[in-house]
């Protein structure tokens, strides 16, 4: 009966013990087989997880220097959300690449701490007998000292960080102009991992389209609000877009055996969708394949090649651009906050070492501008003070 | 900073709640971005499946000078409550 149906929503669930606001936390890597399937080459996956890794890790880190200076408190929040997203991505990634090979791992003279070669070499023994590795809590804490090891005992030369994730932002335009190309760029990159050789690569980038999809809209939203607000946003909107531009070449530059190769068109069409929402010109100094891609980058073939290019992907990416699009229509309220209001000034000084380097030499591998030696100054000033602290 | 976004009051359903519960406000330029916002600002521990904003400038709401007509009058009438009826042994399963 009828009736009956309508309590019979109170019982939805799995488990009813002790549930509350907040609770119902879940492992995303709850029973993945933490093993490397034999047909996996170690080092491959290392170095692929490193250079995804380290993308996450420095770009989060860009992100959370934007707390305390963002426009808006709820922005600030959300900055913080997206960079804690990355963060987690960062630490199961190092940590997987650590596991993998010890080869990635800084060596002994770089990472001053005792404790770091050790949990090297133990994953190391681990793993040259591919066991049903349990991932209990000995692995657990392995793993967490080799992405420490990783995170904070590595130079500049030895990250493998894309340089679109290690410049600093001149403004909050600048900021979201960056954040939509890497989260269209990297949610492109992980939807196509989902279904990787290796179990927790895999695990990984299931987990993380969730978290990227909503980063990606996040950023797509205030480029259309700034793009298509006001004189004065809109030129920094689109001064931010022709900043970006130079540094999307490199993201065609993807030594590792195990990346994707299908991503650019579903990343140019999104993109060229919301610069068109935005009312924002892409720079004619395209990016790299754009003369093979630039005569279908109108927004209305660009969904068809989407979809085509992945059928897979057929169903978020319209949403995603739906979203930007009502966002376009919109009579923005948004047309007269002064979101960029910081720009000038200490902002500007911030961008002042930002350079545009050649495709030939490219994060991948290992070559950086001097933004990244910056960060990693301010991120591992702790573990070089007091190597092998823990609280 | 004097900027001009309307306030918005945010309700968020809870995974084994029925109802959506009032939870805070926030600012945001339009509908959107404060669903965005909630998202951000009251989700982020788990704490929903599901969230409503409503502009506050549209919640109409009892002043403090209708409290004495609006709620003093139920205030003696204890026979609106089932407790307050006997039951005469004769009533069984209640």
């Amino acid at each position: 009966m009828s009736f009956d149906d309508a309590y019979g929503a109170l019982t939805d669930h799995d488990d009813d013990t002790r549930w509350a606001y907040g609770t119902g936390f879940a492992d995303p890597l709850a029973g993945v087989p933490a093993a490397i399937p034999p047909g996996v080459d170690r080092a491959a996956l290392a170095e692929y997880c490193l250079m995804l890794g380290d993308d996450a890790l420095i770009m989060s880190h860009r992100l959370q220097q934007w707390v305390t200076l963002a426009p808006e408190l709820e922005d600030e929040v959300a900055i913080a959300n997206i960079a804690l997203d990355l963060l987690g991505q960062a630490r199961l990634l190092l940590t997987r690449a650590a596991e993998a090979s010890a080869d990635v791992a800084p060596a002994p003279a770089a990472a001053s701490s005792a404790a770091a070669p050790a949990p090297v070499a133990a994953s190391s023994a681990a793993g040259d007998a591919p066991v049903a590795a349990s991932s209990a809590a000995g692995d657990a804490s392995t793993g967490a000292r080799g992405e420490d090891a990783l995170a904070f005992g590595r130079g500049p030369a030895e990250f493998r960080n894309v340089q679109l994730v290690e410049r600093a932002d001149a403004d909050f335009a600048h900021l979201v102009a960056r954040l939509l190309a890497f989260a269209t760029w990297r949610l492109a990159v992980l939807d196509r991992l989902r279904d990787t050789a290796d179990p927790i690569l895999a695990a990984v980038a299931t987990k993380a389209v969730k978290e990227l999809t909503y980063h990606r809209e996040y950023a797509a939203h205030w480029v259309v609000r700034l793009g298509d607000g006001t004189d004065e946003s809109h030129s920094r909107m689109q001064s931010a877009i022709d900043a970006l531009w130079p540094l999307l070449a490199e993201l065609d530059h993807e030594p590792s055996p195990l990346a994707p190769t299908t991503w650019r068109p579903e990343f140019n069409a999104i993109l060229s969708q919301v610069l068109t929402a935005a009312t924002v010109a892409e720079p004619a100094a395209a990016p790299a394949e754009s003369s093979a891609a630039a005569p279908a980058e109108s927004s209305a073939a660009a969904p068809a090649e989407s979809s085509a290019a992945d059928a897979s992907l057929s169903t978020e990416a319209p949403d995603a651009v739906s979203a930007v699009d009502d966002a376009a229509e919109m009579s923005l309220p948004g047309a007269t906050l002064p979101p960029t209001h910081r720009g000038g000034g200490g902002g500007g000084a911030r961008a002042a070492n930002f350079e545009i380097s050649p495709l030939a030499e490219s994060g991948r591998d290992g070559v950086h501008t001097p933004a990244l030696a910056e960060i990693l100054d301010e991120m591992q000033g702790l573990a070089r003070s007091v190597p092998g602290g823990v609280w | 900073m004097n900027h001009e976004w309307p306030l918005f009051e945010v309700f968020v359903r809870a995974k084994r709640g029925l109802n959506h519960v009032h939870v805070g406000s926030l600012r945001a330029a339009d509908h959107t971005m404060a669903l965005h916002h909630a998202r951000d600002l009251y989700t982020r521990r788990n704490e929903g499946v599901s969230i409503w904003v409503v502009r506050s400038d549209d919640v109409v709401s009892s002043g403090p000078d209708d409290k004495e007509p609006f709620f003093a009058p139920s205030g003696d009438k204890a026979y609106r409550h089932p407790t307050y009826y006997a039951i005469p042994d004769s009533v069984p399963h209640i």
